[in-house]
């Protein structure tokens, strides 16, 4: 079996900036992750895509270029579609690979697994046509297919980057429905400071709103009641904005209300947890390294706190310093004098995200969703399901497996833990930290008998 | 089952001859599975074992596995995987009133 100093989950911005300043401070390094090319999600793909359609995603994905570059380093094996599902003690990690399970081992782990879309749950959000708006510039960018006639719903940056591309690919969005309102960015302004220090930022946002609007989209601004209508496909969007009741027939619907931190492979690990109030969400415990309470275990990137493509770089960046300190490969002084240029910049590009977060909110009726909407999408649970469960004394996320099949798809949680944490804890008058998240024990994907079949098993020490 | 796509495709490269339930579909060769079946008019990949409702692809990221189908009888992630020439593709119906 081969043992590597340290292994990567995540090939984006985090993983791969960590990647190479390891491999450049002679640490070998092995990089999982399950997607075929590198890039993570803001750079997706971005070696085969930049020449096809840079033009449309624009300057800042073709910055990712120079990251995939990187990972050329004859330090750095870089294992493509690779599905990591198991990361054991001091540390072996299993995988998928090419249809065959598979092992390695490393003293350090970086977890640089990136974002998941919030949760969005509303009335219809599970007919076919109705997508997350991450998945709808997955199309374009991978795969260059373009929604003709897509309503976005929700809100955040993420939302007007996609509609500012979908604009100069030539197919703009049909309608954007969006549910933050006047008084969010009265209540945002109070952060402005920090956001002019990032004001690139600002100005950028700017520039995708008056593309948007130039290119005739209709903009709906604080709407609420929201619901896709169809039967067997989405059909139409109905919504409330500014006390009129409106419609709008779409074939494609393509949700978004942020960005939260894919914590599955910190969970399985069992690492601590806590509640961030302003992006409402867990964030995993960390140094000031990013090392979890799992001793060399690390966590960079958006799966460690929202923080955006370039401040998980410098994360990224940061955690391999230390994991190279603690093999012995850099002094402590050269450690501390990179870092502190390296934590400038990552304050800098932290600055702006206050202000982004209180002036676009999440959908507060997909946080505490009606009773019908489903929340768990494979299991087909509802929001009142688990109002229910908590009636019947369900005190947490855990329990309500022993009520129904909550969060036991194939999915794990992924798209419905915030929510039942969310509807628990509401019921019961407690804060997510009360009430907790799902326990999630691995395998983090489903793994077939023939995967395992395939696999080469080495017993891990004959002597304990 | 097939219907005018929702969806525009920007590039033109060589195609192959995929097999989805019988019917023969052309996809661009190489390309995202669930990516391809959307281009083609294809909306609904499955329905759900406990409703039998419909479901198409949801995230396109391998997190949401609403897009599963089966190939040579594995249930896959059709967002994961690439188009190759002679793929045999089944859509799991649960309930036979939707087949
Ligand atoms: C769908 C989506 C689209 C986004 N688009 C943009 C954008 O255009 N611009 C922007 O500024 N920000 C975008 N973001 C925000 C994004 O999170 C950050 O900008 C940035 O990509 C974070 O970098 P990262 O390195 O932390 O993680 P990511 O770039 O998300 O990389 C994480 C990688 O980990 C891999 N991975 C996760 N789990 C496993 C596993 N179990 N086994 C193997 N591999 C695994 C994933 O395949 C992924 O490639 C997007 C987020 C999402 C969810
Ligand atoms: S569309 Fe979500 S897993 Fe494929």
């Amino acid at each position: 079996m081969t043992r590597s100093d340290l292994a990567i989950i995540g090939a984006g911005p985090a993983g791969m900036a960590a990647a190479a300043q390891a491999a450049e401070l002679g640490l070998c390094v092995t990089v999982l992750d399950e997607q075929p090319r590198a890039g993570g999600q803001i750079y997706r793909d971005v070696d085969r895509v930049a020449p096809l359609r840079g033009d449309i995603l624009g300057a800042e994905y073709t910055y990712g270029a120079t990251l995939t570059a990187s990972l050329k380093h004859s330090a750095i094996t870089h294992l493509a579609g690779a599905i990591v599902w198991a990361i054991e003690d001091q540390f072996r990690i299993s995988y998928t690979r090419d249809g065959r399970g598979a092992q390695l081992d490393a003293d350090h782990v970086l977890l640089a697994t990136g974002a998941l879309e919030r949760p969005m749950p509303l009335p219809g959000w599970t007919l076919p046509g109705v997508m997350t708006a991450g998945a709808g510039q997955i199309l374009l960018k991978q795969s260059g297919v373009l929604a003709r006639d897509a309503v976005l719903v929700g809100s955040g940056p993420l939302l007007y980057l996609i509609a500012a591309q979908m604009v100069r690919a030539g197919t703009p969005p049909k309608a954007m429905i969006e549910t933050q309102t006047r008084s969010d960015f009265i209540s945002a302004a109070q952060h402005m400071g920090g956001a002019l220090r990032g004001w690139r930022y600002l100005a950028k946002g700017l520039k995708m709103l008056a593309s948007i609007t130039r290119a005739g989209v209709p903009r709906y601004t604080s709407a609420t009641d929201i619901a896709v209508q169809g039967t067997d496909k989405a059909e139409a969007v109905s919504f409330i904005s500014n006390g009129h009741t409106q419609r709008i027939t779409c074939d494609t619907v393509f949700l978004h209300h942020g960005v939260v931190p894919n914590v599955q492979a910190a969970r399985s690990l069992g690492i601590a947890h806590t509640w961030d109030a302003a992006q409402q969400c867990f964030v995993p415990k960390r140094d000031e390294w990013g090392q979890s309470d799992k001793e060399g275990v690390f966590i960079a990137g958006d799966s460690a706190g929202i923080g955006g493509a370039k401040a998980a770089e410098y994360a990224g960046t940061l955690a391999a310093l230390q994991i190279a300190f603690a093999a012995e490969r850099l002094t402590r002084e050269d450690r501390d004098r990179c870092a502190a240029k390296l934590r400038a910049k990552l304050a800098h590009e932290q600055a702006a995200r206050p202000f982004l977060d209180a002036a676009y909110p999440p959908y507060a009726q997909a946080l505490l969703p009606d009773d019908s909407t489903v929340i768990c999408r494979c299991e087909e649970i509802t929001a009142g399901d688990i109002r229910g469960y908590a009636k019947l004394g369900c005190i947490g996320p855990n329990q309500t497996k022993a009520f129904g099949r909550a969060g036991m798809g194939p999915c794990q949680g992924r798209y419905c833990g915030l929510s039942v944490t969310a509807l628990l804890a509401d019921a019961r008058g407690q804060t997510p930290d009360e009430t907790g998240y799902y326990r999630i024990r691995p395998p983090l994907k489903p793994v077939t008998l023939s995967e395992l079949a395939g696999m080469e098993v080495t017993t891990p020490d004959a002597v304990h | 089952m097939k219907t005018v796509s929702p969806f525009l495709e920007l590039e033109s490269g060589p195609r192959v001859k995929v097999i989805l339930d019988d019917v023969a579909l052309s996809l661009p060769q190489g390309a995202n599975l669930a990516a391809a079946l959307l281009a083609a008019g294809v909306p609904v990949f499955r329905d759900t074992p406990i409703s039998g409702a419909p479901r198409g692809p949801f995230c396109m990221m391998g997190a949401c596995f609403d897009c599963l189908i089966e190939i040579e009888g594995t249930t896959r992630q059709a967002c994961m995987i690439e188009v190759t020439d002679g793929l045999e593709i089944t859509r799991i119906h649960h309930d036979e009133a939707l087949a």
